[in-house]
C-alpha cells in the first residue's frame, strides 16, 4: 500500500478537526456526512484554535467529543442561549452550534427565533430529519404530514398533529439573518454544495454579518425503518418536496464581494 | 473605598457586582427586580462590559452558562416565578461546575401571587428547586452594607468553589435606601486564572469541554462525587451568621435577611419587658450554620423562627436544634410584613403556654 | 474488460459500519461488502482493488469519515 501512496495525491482523508472518535451514530446517519463537511471548513479557515462547539441535546449530544475543538452541550433546546453566552462574553471566538429539528425547532424555537433575530454573530447548523431519533422516532415538529411516528402512528393529521414547521422560511421573516439556506447531502453531488452553504454561515459570522444558518435535510434510516439507500431516495422523493431547498436569505455574498472574499 | 453614598437597594447589589468584576449580565424583566436589571443596562456599557436583555429567564440562564464557561464573572436577577423557570439551567450549570451569581428577589407566591416581599423561595433556592444532587451556596443579606458585601463575596465563592451562588433578596431590600460604601473595584487582572478549566479555545494544549453530561453511570457517579466533595468543603468553610444579644438569651428568634432585621426590633421590645430574647440570623442559608445553633439552643426553652413564609426555614431550624428546645414558629404569607408588635405577642404567647 | 484506474480508496474497515452509501454512490463499481465481519458485526465496505476514478463521491457520502482517496499521478491501466 505504502508503494501504491508514493505514486499518489492525496484528495480526501478525515479532517484535523475531528478528534478520531468513532461517531455513535446509527449506519447511514446522515449526521457523520455533515460533521465532517464542518470540521473541513474549520480546518481550512484555521479556526480550530477559535472554535466553540455547542451540541445540542439529541442523537448529536455527544458532537462536542467528535470534534477537536472547544464545546460543550447545552440544556435541550438552548444551544443558541448558550451560544449567545459565549459569543457576547467572548467575541473573538468562533461560535458554532449543531442542532436538530426538536431541539431547534419544537423545544427551542424562542431561543432559535431570537437569537437569528438579534442577529448573533453565530453559525447553526441545523439537521432535519423529520423525527426525533435518539428517544426512539418521535413525531417532529417537521414531521411531514402523513408519516407515521410513534407518537403519530396513524399518521400525522394536520387536524390533529398541525403542519411541519419550516424554519428557513421563518429565518427571512427576520432582519438579523445573514444566510439561511437549506440542503441535502443524500446524493454525493448534494455535498460539496452542502459545504459551500455552511461555508456562507461560516461567513455571515466571520465578516460580521449577522446569524447564518443551514438546514440539513437527513435521514434517519433507523427510525423511519429503511435502510440506509432507501432512506435517501425517501428523503428525495418526499422531504425536498416539503422543505424546497435552496437560499433564503444571503446578504453575505455582497459583503464577500465587497471585501474580495472569494 | 470612599464615603457613605445614599443608595437603593436594586442599585447597591448592581454596583457592587460590577465592582466586584461582573463582567456579563442577562436578565429579563420582572417585578420587583426590574430595577436592578434596568441599572445593569445603564452601567454595564458605560464600564465597556456586556449587557443583554434575554427573551426568558430560561434563555437567561442558558446564556449565563455560555458566559460562564468561556471564563467570565456573570450575573443575573429575577423574581421567584423568574428563578422557578431558572431551575434547570441552575441545574445544569451545577454539574458543569459553572461558576455564576443569581440574585433571587422574592416575591409572594405560589403562581403568579404578587409583587409583595416574601422569603416562600426558601425551599426552591435553599434545598435546589433542580434535578439532581445539587447545593447552592446562599446568601441573604438585611441591610445594603451587607448586601454590597455578600454581592461581592458571592462572586468570590462561585469562582473558589465552581458553583452558581445565590443572593436571596426581597422586595423590601430592593426598595430601601440607605447609605452604603462601596469597595474599590476589582482589577480583573487579579482575578484567579479560570485556564485550567475554561473553553477559551483549543490554542497550545487539548481540546477541553465543559459539561453536565456523561451517559457512563459510573463516571458520572465520578463527576457527582466531585460535587459532593465540594459541597463539604463549602460547610466546612463558608458558614455566616449573626447573633443579637444571644449571650444571656433565654428565648432565641431565628429569622433571615430582612425580616432579622425586623426581629432586632422585637428583641429590643422584649428585653424592655424584661424577656431575654436574642437574635440568631443565618446569612448564609446554605451551609445552615447548625453547629451554632445547636449550641445556642441548649441554653434555652425556645427557639422560635419567623419568616416571611409558612414554615420553610424552619426545617433547618428543626434539624439544628434536634429537640433540645421548643421550635415555634411565626410567619406571614402571601408578601405580608411581619411587624415587630406582632412578633413579640407570638413570642409571649409562646412563653405563657 | 480493460478500465482505467486514476486513483485509489483506503477503507478504514473497523470505523465502518457497512450502511453502503458509498457503494451506492461509486459510479464505477468498485466498493462492495466485505464477506468478513468487523469487531462491531458489520460487513464493512472494500474496494475491489481496481477501476477508482478518484471521482471522490463514497468520501462525500461517508457517514463515518471512514474513506481515504488518492489519485495517481499517472494513471495505471488495469489488465
Amino acid at each position: 500500500m505504502s508503494e501504491q501512496v508514493k505514486d499518489a495525491i492525496l484528495l480526501a482523508s478525515m479532517p484535523k478537526s475531528l478528534s478520531g472518535k468513532e461517531f455513535t451514530y446509527c449506519p447511514g446517519c446522515h449526521h457523520g456526512i455533515v460533521h465532517r463537511l464542518i470540521a473541513e471548513l474549520i480546518d481550512e479557515f484555521g479556526l480550530k484554535e477559535k472554535t466553540l462547539l455547542v451540541a445540542p441535546v439529541g442523537c448529536s449530544v455527544f458532537a462536542y467529543e467528535f470534534f477537536d475543538v472547544d464545546g460543550t452541550v447545552a440544556a435541550h433546546g438552548r444551544a443558541l442561549a448558550v451560544a449567545t453566552g459565549m459569543k457576547r462574553a467572548r467575541p473573538d471566538m468562533f461560535v458554532l452550534t449543531y442542532q436538530g429539528d426538536g431541539d431547534l425547532a419544537a423545544i427551542g424555537t424562542a431561543e432559535t427565533i431570537h437569537a437569528a433575530n438579534r442577529g448573533e454573530r453565530i453559525t447553526t447548523v441545523f439537521i432535519n430529519n423529520a423525527v426525533y431519533g435518539m428517544t426512539g422516532g418521535q413525531m417532529a415538529p417537521t414531521t411531514l404530514l402523513g408519516m407515521k411516528t410513534t407518537t403519530s402512528p396513524y399518521g400525522r393529521d394536520p387536524k390533529r398533529e398541525g403542519y411541519p414547521i419550516h424554519i428557513m422560511e421563518i429565518m427571512k421573516a427576520l432582519p438579523g439573518v445573514a444566510y439561511a439556506e437549506r440542503v441535502k447531502v443524500s446524493k454525493p453531488q448534494d455535498v460539496p454544495k452542502a459545504k459551500m452553504a455552511i461555508k456562507k454561515a461560516f461567513y455571515a459570522q466571520l465578516l460580521d454579518v449577522g446569524f447564518g444558518i443551514v438546514e440539513v435535510l437527513s435521514t434517519c434510516p433507523t427510525n423511519w425503518g429503511m435502510d440506509p439507500v432507501e432512506a435517501g431516495k425517501w428523503l428525495d422523493e418526499n422531504m425536498v418536496k416539503e422543505f424546497p431547498l435552496g437560499v433564503y436569505v444571503d446578504k453575505v455574498t455582497e459583503v464577500m464581494k465587497e471585501k474580495g472574499v472569494k | 473605598m470612599g464615603e457613605k453614598i445614599m443608595v437603593k437597594g436594586t442599585e447597591a447589589i448592581g454596583e457592587a457586582a460590577i465592582r466586584a468584576g461582573c463582567t456579563v449580565y442577562f436578565g429579563y424583566p420582572i417585578t420587583p427586580q426590574s430595577e436592578l436589571t434596568e441599572y445593569m443596562a445603564r452601567r454595564m456599557p458605560q464600564e465597556g462590559r456586556v449587557f443583554l436583555q434575554a427573551e426568558s429567564e430560561v434563555s437567561t440562564v442558558n446564556m449565563m452558562y455560555g458566559a460562564s464557561s468561556v471564563g467570565v464573572r456573570v450575573m443575573t436577577s429575577t423574581s421567584s416565578p423568574g428563578f422557578s423557570l431558572m431551575q434547570e439551567g441552575i441545574s445544569y450549570m451545577a454539574n458543569a461546575r459553572l461558576p455564576a451569581v443569581f440574585v433571587d428577589v422574592v416575591r409572594g407566591g405560589p403562581g403568579l401571587g404578587d409583587i409583595q416581599p416574601s422569603q416562600g423561595d426558601y425551599f426552591q433556592v435553599v434545598k435546589g428547586g433542580g434535578h439532581g444532587d445539587y447545593r447552592l451556596p446562599v446568601y441573604s443579606p438585611s441591610s445594603l452594607q451587607e448586601a454590597v458585601k455578600l454581592t461581592i463575596h458571592a462572586f468570590d465563592v462561585a469562582d473558589k468553589y465552581r458553583t452558581p451562588v445565590v443572593i436571596f433578596a426581597d422586595g423590601m431590600l430592593g426598595q430601601m435606601m440607605e447609605p452604603v460604601e462601596f469597595p474599590d473595584p476589582v482589577d480583573l487582572s487579579t482575578l484567579p486564572s479560570k485556564d485550567d478549566w475554561a473553553l477559551t479555545g483549543a490554542r497550545g494544549r487539548k481540546a477541553r469541554y465543559v459539561t453536565s453530561f456523561n451517559i457512563d453511570p459510573y463516571e458520572l457517579e465520578k463527576m457527582n462525587l466531585v460535587l459532593q466533595e465540594t459541597y463539604r468543603k463549602v460547610e466546612a468553610e463558608e458558614k455566616k451568621w449573626e447573633e443579637f444579644m444571644t449571650e444571656d438569651a433565654e428565648v432565641i428568634i431565628v429569622a433571615h435577611g430582612t425580616v432579622g432585621r425586623i426581629v432586632k426590633s422585637t428583641v429590643k421590645m422584649a428585653r424592655e419587658k424584661g424577656i431575654k430574647a436574642g437574635l440568631f440570623r443565618p446569612v448564609s442559608l446554605y451551609p445552615f450554620p447548625y453547629e451554632r445553633l445547636s449550641e445556642l439552643a441548649e441554653k434555652v426553652d425556645i427557639v422560635m423562627t419567623v419568616e416571611m413564609s409558612a414554615g420553610q426555614m424552619l426545617e433547618d431550624v428543626k434539624l439544628a436544634v434536634l429537640g433540645k428546645a421548643r421550635t415555634p414558629f411565626y410567619g406571614r404569607l402571601a408578601g405580608v410584613i411581619p411587624t415587630p408588635a406582632e412578633i413579640l405577642e407570638a413570642l409571649m404567647k409562646e412563653i405563657r403556654r | 474488460m480493460a478500465r482505467k484506474t486514476l486513483g485509489f480508496i483506503e477503507i478504514d474497515q473497523e470505523r465502518c459500519k457497512g450502511c453502503g452509501l458509498c457503494i451506492n454512490a461509486c459510479p464505477a463499481n468498485v466498493i462492495r461488502f466485505s464477506e468478513e465481519f468487523n469487531s462491531k458485526g458489520y460487513h464493512p465496505a472494500e474496494y475491489i482493488g481496481e477501476g477508482c476514478i478518484a471521482c471522490q463521491f463514497c468520501y462525500y457520502t461517508c457517514p463515518d469519515v471512514c474513506i481515504t482517496v488518492y489519485r495517481y499521478k499517472t494513471p495505471a491501466l488495469s489488465k
